[in-house]
């Protein structure tokens, strides 16, 4: 789950990490307001959207940034208006963007120095690692690419967190000044903890600031978190903004189902999510676009099949169906009186390609048989996948 | 011979008195697997499927002898029925778990490598050794007794692929899911070099996806350190960066993990890659026969 800018740098301030006082904004007069009670000189002006890349972003139809700044509440007012409802196109929002619902409005701060950090968990490591990078502000991945020397990376316990002599590492390796390795410290610290206690799954801070008095400071935050331990943070729960999601896929995780919008015209239903995304592979090596990713998981009920195929069929991009079923745990037979149930509830518009195997595969195949409906059944996976594309484009396999 | 589990397995299940763990160890035991217990703390003393339920795994383990565990305790507590397991010293512990949280799991990690314990899992199907043992939830009957090592991050898929080479008249030595979390006890490595390592083990096919670089790694001690025969797949092939496809580690992020890294990582080692799904277990016949041409 990801949340907000201004979210995670609320979160990031109760945890003791050095931020900058700032005011959400939701129309041009709030962020007026917030500008004259901020009381600084220069604010920063800043679209809420959970893609990244705001500040290079634009503003459909006219050449407004997603970040700006503001010299006066008035100036803040026009930057706001120019944001606000508007549709915001960042490199990771792809060409239909986002729309703009808030601005933060965050006062300014004397930068010495732009710097990068970031904690994920390793999978090479087994831990978590905070990794840093003098080339602040600019993108980390062409970075680690280009100069993978100014990288730097350090592992630490999720209970013990960072050792002070870590922190000093990074420090020096930073090319910090001496006199500011203790405000070093005590950021690295504090970031580790909050990423551990909050079950953050990326903290990124980018850029991470040096000012000119010497502190550190969280200019930027993007906070992403664990799903699987969202139960036991019902505040961050909280902090979920709808509106930001794909509606398909918040109706799917609502269902139990795995879903990922894409841009294809074949719509896939399949058990297990290895199998659902080479069951995308398998139609694309057949000369289709899969329309989605969707895994029904391994216990699936009527229920659960019903939605998918609702899901999928609100897609209006899709103009066929697989069904790729290997049947384990989930018996063939169930799945075949499930795609007979939801033929009759949904109404399928176009054509249903299906593939069974495994557990009862014989029965299920004779369910569907006799059952009177239009469903074109497979055999093999290659017959499936050369059956759907056909029927993608018009054609009769 | 085979790797990790055979006809004298002793395995318990963790959380069998749940409706999960109850259905997978009777699928076990009708497999022929040697259940000789289960724990669910607070319910000792009780009886699944004929077998005895103890409050701990220590007190389970004194009493059957076992030296394998099976666990399908819920996500929030699976992580401490891990710990149980490697504290009580079980040899082979595989979690089936699906959704536990990753901190958790960056906890249990080394505790996990600093034992004697060997940790399979979580979020993954568990071992089959044909004819032998099942511990976990795969259908048994797909699988028949043969030469080949199968292994894989996803669980479906491994069906998918041992249903293929059953059907092409290849039975499977042992068949291996490591699980799709981004942090799993064991990778493909440490399952290499066991099938390397195993007479009865004659050729080997694995099954990656996007995400993480599992599979690079594979590939490099294929090079240096397997003598047999090794296909592989890349499930995910298709994926976008950045969407998360299902499990956890399936993602592409910051330009890592892709499909055409891990291909050209996998071809690189010499190692037979399937085009398409439907291509495994062929991938797997010519790079038998790609080896034997060569002796």
């Amino acid at each position: 789950m990801k949340i907000h800018e201004y979210q995670a740098k609320e979160l990031l301030r109760a945890a003791g990490v050095p931020v900058l006082a700032g005011k959400v904004a939701r129309t041009p007069d709030e962020a007026a307001a917030a500008f004259a009670s901020l009381g600084t000189p220069i604010c920063a002006v800043k679209a809420q959207i959970h893609a990244g890349g705001r500040g290079k972003g634009m503003v459909k139809g006219s050449t407004q940034r997603g970040v700006e700044l503001a010299k006066s509440a008035d100036d803040a007012a026009r930057i706001a208006k120019g944001l606000l409802d508007q549709t915001l196109v960042t490199i990771q929002t792809g060409p239909e963007g986002q729309v703009v619902r808030q601005v933060f409005v965050e006062s300014g701060c004397a930068i010495e120095r732009e710097l990068y950090c970031a904690i994920l968990v390793d999978r090479q490591a087994g831990s978590p690692v905070l990794i840093a990078s003098t080339a602040g502000g600019m993108d980390i991945e062409e970075v680690a690419h280009k100069t993978p020397e100014l990288i730097i990376t350090e592992p630490f316990d999720p209970d013990r967190g960072l050792s002070a002599w870590q922190t000093r590492v990074l420090s020096a390796r930073l090319g910090l000044p001496a006199a500011s390795w203790r405000a070093a410290e005590q950021f690295f610290k504090a970031l580790t903890k909050a990423f551990v206690n909050l079950d953050a799954s990326l903290l990124e801070i980018n850029p991470l600031v040096l000012t000119k008095d010497g502190t550190m400071v969280a200019l930027d935050a993007k906070m992403t978190f664990d799903d699987n331990a969202l139960f036991r943070h019902k505040d961050v729960l909280a902090l979920r903004d709808e509106s930001e999601e794909e509606p398909a896929e918040t109706r799917a995780a609502a269902a139990g189902l795995s879903y990922v919008k894409l841009n294809g015209t074949i719509g896939c239903l399949v058990n297990g999510a290895g199998l659902a995304m080479s069951t995308m592979d398998l139609v694309k090596y057949h000369g289709g676009e899969p329309a989605n990713f969707l895994d029904v998981g391994g216990g699936a009920d009527v229920k659960q099949v019903t939605e998918a195929f609702r899901i999928i069929l609100s897609d209006k991009n899709v103009k066929a169906i697989l069904v790729n079923i290997f049947g384990g745990i989930m018996r063939c037979t169930t799945i075949a009186n499930a795609l007979i149930e939801a033929s009759k509830t949904v109404g399928f518009t176009v054509p249903l390609v299906v593939r069974l195997e495994g557990t009862e595969v014989e029965e299920g195949k004779t369910i569907l048989a006799n059952s009177g409906t239009t469903i074109i059944t497979a055999d093999g996976l290659t017959d499936a996948a050369k059956k759907v594309v056909a029927a993608s484009k018009g054609l009769k396999a | 011979m085979s790797i990790l589990v055979n006809r004298d397995t002793r395995v318990i299940c963790q959380g069998i008195t749940g409706k999960v763990g109850e259905f997978h160890t009777r699928g076990c035991l009708d497999y022929g697997t040697r259940m000789v217990g289960g724990v669910t703390p607070g319910k000792g003393g009780e009886k699944v499927a004929d077998l005895p339920v103890f409050d701990t795994v220590a007190e389970a383990v004194a009493a059957t002898g076992a030296n394998a565990t099976m666990i399908f305790v819920p996500p929030p507590f699976a992580a401490d029925a891990i710990l149980e397991a490697v504290g009580a010293e079980i040899p082979l512990v595989i979690a089936i778990t699906e959704g536990i949280p990753v901190i958790d799991m960056a906890r249990v990690m080394p505790v996990v490598r600093a034992s004697m314990s060997r940790l399979i899992g979580p979020n993954c199907p568990g071992v089959i050794t044909p004819g032998q043992c099942k511990i976990g939830i795969m259908p048994g009957y797909i699988h028949t007794p043969g030469h080949v090592g199968v292994m894989s991050r996803s669980g479906t898929l491994t069906y998918e692929a041992v249903w293929q080479l059953t059907q092409l008249g290849h039975g499977q030595s042992s068949c291996v899911g490591l699980g799709g979390d981004p942090l799993v006890g064991s990778s493909f490595i440490d399952i290499l070099a066991l099938f390397e390592a195993d007479p009865d083990t004659h050729s080997i096919l694995m099954m990656g996806e996007i995400g993480g670089s599992a599979e690079e790694e594979a590939a490099e001690f294929v090079k240096h350190h397997v003598t047999k025969p090794v296909a592989a797949f890349i499930a995910g092939q298709t994926a976008p960066p950045g969407k998360r496809m299902g499990h956890a580690g399936a993602i592409i992020s910051g330009g890592k993990g892709t499909a055409e890294a891990k291909l050209a990582a996998l071809e690189s080692a010499g190692i037979e890659v399937a085009a398409s799904p439907a291509d495994m277990g062929a991938a797997m016949v010519r790079a038998i026969e790609r080896k034997s041409k060569k002796k």
